[in-house]
Order: structure tokens, then sequence, then C-alpha cells
């Protein structure tokens, strides 16, 4: 996906992407393709994971009513940057996938939504729509979304072309029946776009090809904190985190933990997760997520308890504000976290916390806190001493210091 | 008929009644919004359910046939 120029900052122009990936294959009929993406096990690179060929089989075997393509390059997790390397790079491989989505679904408008922070990326899609003009008889549009971390979500991304406001919606009424000015929609994460443009091309044996694991094919990771060279690499599924990292020119200090997936994701124990295939099915059999393909390696001399306190401080600050057990719960929840890490745990702080993370996660218009609550739970199980001995004694054993005297390292 | 409640978590402002009028199906949690119970809605909780649908300010509680869950998204 990732192949082709040097990512030096410069989108990849439109003769050359022709010139190195051939032209965009015709479907006459637009169920080979989708059998294709079905057969390759593409799964969605957004964060769910959802199967790609289900969800453009289910738009394409509707009624009736002319279907939207939204191309989501709104990549509101801080710590990811594929999305946006992938557009500023490789827009021309975004948008053939769009374009093939849309040809699949019987869509007659296809709306790349673009996180307006993401300047390279915004510019890159931009200038593609305009190349591409004249060629794609689909008409084409780019919307900037806002800067938050919920813009990015699926419905809110409708929600915001359709009325400005970025906030997610209730279900139902589901996006593949009515999203954008009430048409069905196909909402697509631009990586997974890429790779059905690939599989387009090369097909589903191609693509199954590659995998060392459960898992066919590649996927972009973002590393980040404590190694060499952070930042967007393809790998292929199934690579273990230990040869990711080594690819990556190793790590920097000693590692105590990665976070894996994103804010949204799991803390594993290291160096036990050295071996751990980074491959979405074989990490879901262990509880682990591959999310969004987030690879944050933490150092022993960062205290794991306050590096969840914050993601979970910001998840909260980021709650779209509209429904009540993430409003209430999950701020309570993240206050509850910023005390213990800071070593001014009230009595009950920590039970408090188990008995609202049973009872918030499933109760609201999108999965916000229950992303936020999966990171906090695998944060208990990987620094459960941690968290303990910061409740009671207000130590930190990381750092074997008081805590609270602000040693804040993101790690993603 | 299988029917089930379901809330509109946007719309709920956690006035709490639906609480009060089906304590058998509703609890409440410490900020007075629903959490509903894995309890089939049967017999005299049918009325149960539907008063609390009826008192809900927000119009936030619906009662609903259940529908095989059916993700595409």
């Amino acid at each position: 996906m990732l192949a082709g120029p040097p990512l030096d900052g410069q989108p990849e122009p439109f003769a050359a992407h022709l010139a190195r990936l051939g032209a965009l294959p015709r479907f006459e009929d637009p169920g080979v393709l989708i059998s294709a993406l079905e057969a390759s096990g593409l799964l969605g690179r957004g964060g769910a994971g959802f199967p790609v060929g289900r969800k453009w089989r289910a738009i394409a075997d509707r009624r009736d009513g002319r279907a939207v393509v939204v191309a989501n390059g709104a990549e509101g997790e801080k710590a990811s940057l594929k999305d946006q390397v992938l557009m500023a790079h490789r827009p021309h491989l975004v948008v053939d996938g769009a374009v093939l989505a849309a040809r699949a679904i019987g869509a007659h408008e296809i709306v790349f939504y673009v996180g307006s922070e993401h300047v390279a990326a915004v510019a890159a899609i931009g200038g593609a729509i305009h190349e591409r003009r004249g060629e794609v008889r689909t008409p084409m549009r780019l919307v900037t979304a806002p800067i938050s971390y919920v813009a990015g979500e699926a419905s809110a991304a409708v929600h915001y072309i359709n009325s400005a406001d970025a906030r997610p919606t209730m279900t139902p009424p589901r996006m593949s029946e009515r999203g954008v000015a009430g048409r069905p929609t196909l909402v697509q994460n631009v990586e997974s776009l890429a790779s059905a443009a690939l599989i387009a091309r090369f097909g589903d044996q191609w693509y199954r090809s590659a995998g060392r694991c459960e898992s066919k094919g590649t996927a972009l990771v973002t590393l980040s904190g404590a190694v060499a060279e952070p930042g967007v690499r393809e790998i292929e599924l199934g690579t273990t985190l230990g040869d990711v990292v080594s690819d990556a020119g190793g790590v920097t200090s000693e590692i105590q933990a990665v976070v894996l997936g994103g804010y949204f994701g799991t803390w594993a124990a290291l160096p036990d997760a050295w071996d751990l295939p980074l491959d979405p099915a074989v990490m879901r059999a262990r509880g682990l997520a591959f999310g969004c393909g987030i690879v944050g390696l933490l150092p022993t001399s960062v205290c794991g308890v306050l590096a969840t306190a914050e993601i979970m401080a910001y998840l909260a600050d980021e709650s779209a504000g509209q429904c009540g057990p993430c409003v209430f719960g999950l701020r309570a929840i993240a206050d509850a976290t910023l005390r213990i890490a800071n070593g001014a745990a009230r009595r009950g702080d920590l039970d408090d916390i188990g008995r609202w993370t049973a009872v918030v996660a499933g109760r609201g218009a999108c999965r916000h806190p229950d992303g936020a609550l999966q990171l906090l739970s695998s944060a208990l199980d990987v620094f459960g001493d941690d968290f303990v001995g910061h409740a009671r004694t207000g130590r930190c054993g990381i750092t074997r210091s008081r805590v609270g005297t602000g040693a804040g390292v993101g790690v993603a | 008929m299988e029917r089930r409640l379901r809330v509109d978590w946007i719309k709920c402002d956690g006035y709490g009644l639906c609480g009060d009028m089906a304590p058998d199906l509703i609890e409440l949690d410490d900020w007075r919004y629903p959490i509903l119970l894995p309890v089939p809605i049967e017999g005299g909780l049918v009325q149960d359910a539907l008063r609390a649908v009826d008192c809900c300010p927000m119009k936030a509680l619906v009662l609903e046939k259940k529908q095989p869950d059916r993700r595409t998204a």
C-alpha cells in the first residue's frame, strides 16, 4: 500500500500512480469485486474491524435509493498517523477505492471526509479530486472534519456532512439505510479503501499471500513512544510485535508495556508480548485489540497508571457530551483514575471504578465510553498492583517515588 | 410477541422516573440514568414497561418488538 516513491511529504501524482499500478479495473458485474473483497478477508481499518466485503454487499443489496460513499479520513486518534500518511502520499489509491466502492454499491456521490488538522492530507486529497475530474464521473467533494476525537465515528461523520454537527447520532436508522442526505451510505476508512483498490487490481489470492499468522494481508501501523524510528509502517499481518519494533530500529529504553490499537485499545505487558503476532484474529482471541494499528511503547521509567489516567482524562474531555453515562460515568471514572494516579485517591475510588465500569459500556449513542473502558480494564490487569499501590500508599512502584510529581510522558 | 425497551441516550436526561415506575426492568445508575435489566418483558411487566415509557419527560424510552440483531456497520 505504501510501495512506490518515498514518503517525503509529496503526494504521488496521478500519472505516476497509473504508471506504477495500472488503470483501475472495471467490473461489469459489481458482485465480482464484492466477492473478491469477501474472499480476501479484508477487515475495516478504522478501528472496529468489520469485514469490508460484507459491508459493501449489505448496501449493494438494498432495494432502492441512490447511495453515497463517505471515505473516512478523520483520524481523531491522536497517536495514529497512518490515515494521514496514506492520504498525503497515496491519495489516488484512496480515490481509487472510493470510486470502486461507488461503482460497486451504485453510489451517486463520493464525500472525502478528512480531518482539518491533517493539512497535508487535505491538500493531497483535494488535489487528487481535481486531477480525477473528467476521468471519474461520480461527483466527488471534500469535507474537512472538525478537530475532535469522536468526529471520525461513522454516524458523527454523516451527521457533520448533513448538518455541520460532528456528534454521533442514535442507531437506528442505520447509515446503510439512511445516511448522507437520507440516502443509503457506506462509511469506509481510507486505508480500507486503499486496500480494496489493490485487491481490485491484483486479486484476493494476491492479498491473501501476505499474512504470517491467521489474518491475511497487510496493514498500516503507527509506532510511538520509546522506539528508534516512530511513525507509520506497513506490516504483513501476523508479524510479531518484536519484529515490528526491530524493523523500526528497536527500542530506545527498557520497555514495561505496550498500548495496542489506540486509546480504545488495550495494554499488554512486556516482555511477554514481544512474541505477540499483530494479527486482528489472534489478538481478539487473547482479549487484545488491533484497532487502528497503534503500537505505543511505554518505558519502565514512566508510570503506567499515570499514562492510563492521562488517556482517560483526554477521552472524558473528548466526549461529545450527549449521553449521560458518558458525560457523568466516564468523567467520574476518569477523575477517580487521575486521583489514584496522582496519589490523591479517595476511599472507595478503586471500587467505584470497578462498579461504574461494569455499567457504563453499551449505554450510549456511540461506543466512545466502551472503548475508553476497554483500555482501563486492560490497565487494571497489566498495572493492577500499581493501581492498588497508588490508591493505598500514594507511592508509585514504577518510578519508586511519591506520585503526583508529574512525570507524565504520553506514550500514545 | 417478544418486546424490549430501548433508550435514546441522546434524548435521555436522567430524570430516572422510568426506574421508579418499572424497578424490575430498570435499575438506575449513580446519576439516575437507566440500566436496562436482562429480564423478559412479559405478564405484568408489560404494564410496568408501558408506564415507564409514558412517564419519560424526554420521550427517550420506547418499547419495541424485538428484532434479530443484524449489524452492518
